[in-house]
């Protein structure tokens, strides 16, 4: 771990600046499963923002990119069948679970809501036992 | 407009955010997440940050009557823990544990290019897809 720590503390202030900036000005909550899920039906709800703030993401990691001397370190260990099992999961169950670490982790537990301490406890605990699983083969 | 405007912008400030944190590395992720292992903290630091502003924020916008550019706040209602949501989050919560990628790092990743991080991007959206399906 060659990272501060006080740069995950800054990155996080940035995320909740992110999700203030959303709430405080188009009345919405950040949950990047419910924009980007709600992508497949914007042709019908005409609900255009999701996809600027989609194009946002991709766009300030670019920023990021292009300021950070050197590469970003991004390291996918997990092998190519794992990670379309997983990436099917992660679509499902966010929105059958309505959130994901940014909706229910960010915003929900900052409006005190039940629903969301519940499930990012459950999706903490579930991924801690998953990667313990996985260590043991 | 202004909606979209902002939109774009939140989404820049978070991207930026998820890459400052190291939260779009999914190694960092499943560092945090392997407690029985050499333990990465940082994951904790990024929760505490991001909860500081808008567990300050998020009470004090809701008491306003609107947000500045709409007309009423789109804040969930339902406060039942049910079936769906224990289930979808434990799904999610193998998910992420096998890869170390959440929806939100998942897109941002997808500025970097690498083949695996496109792979897992088009099966999320699949399993959005199919549950978009599995409504209607």
């Amino acid at each position: 771990m060659t990272q501060p720590l006080w740069e995950a503390f800054i990155g996080g202030i940035l995320i909740g600046i992110a999700a203030t900036v959303m709430l405080l000005f188009n009345g919405r909550i950040t949950g990047n499963s419910g924009i980007i899920g709600g992508l497949w039906t914007i042709r019908k709800d005409k609900q255009h923002w999701r996809m600027f703030y989609a194009a946002g993401l991709i766009i300030g990691a670019g920023i990021y990119g292009s300021l950070h001397p050197g590469p970003v370190p991004l390291v996918i260990n997990a092998p190519v069948p794992a990670l379309i099992i997983a990436g099917f999961l992660v679509g499902y169950g966010t929105r059958l679970g309505s959130g994901c670490t940014a909706g229910h982790g960010v915003c929900g537990i900052a409006r005190l809501s039940k629903r969301s301490i519940a499930a990012t406890l459950i999706f903490m605990s579930t991924a801690v036992v998953t990667v313990w699983i996985v260590k043991q083969f | 407009m202004h909606t979209n405007i902002i939109a774009l912008v939140s989404g820049i400030i978070f991207g930026i955010g998820l890459c400052v944190s190291q939260m779009v590395n999914p190694a960092v992720v499943i560092g945090f997440l392997d407690v029985t292992g050499d333990w990465d903290p940082r994951l904790a630091f990024v929760m505490i940050g991001a909860l500081l502003v808008t567990g300050t924020s998020f009470p004090l916008i809701l008491k306003r009557r609107q947000p500045l550019c709409a007309a009423e706040f789109s804040v969930p209602a339902n406060k039942v823990v049910d079936r769906p949501l224990v289930l979808g989050a434990v799904l999610f919560g193998i998910g992420w544990g096998l890869s170390g990628i959440c929806p939100g790092p998942a897109v941002t990743a997808l500025a970097f290019g690498l083949e695996k991080s496109v792979i897992f991007a088009v099966a999320m959206f699949a399993g959005m897809g199919l549950f978009k399906r599995s409504r209607h």
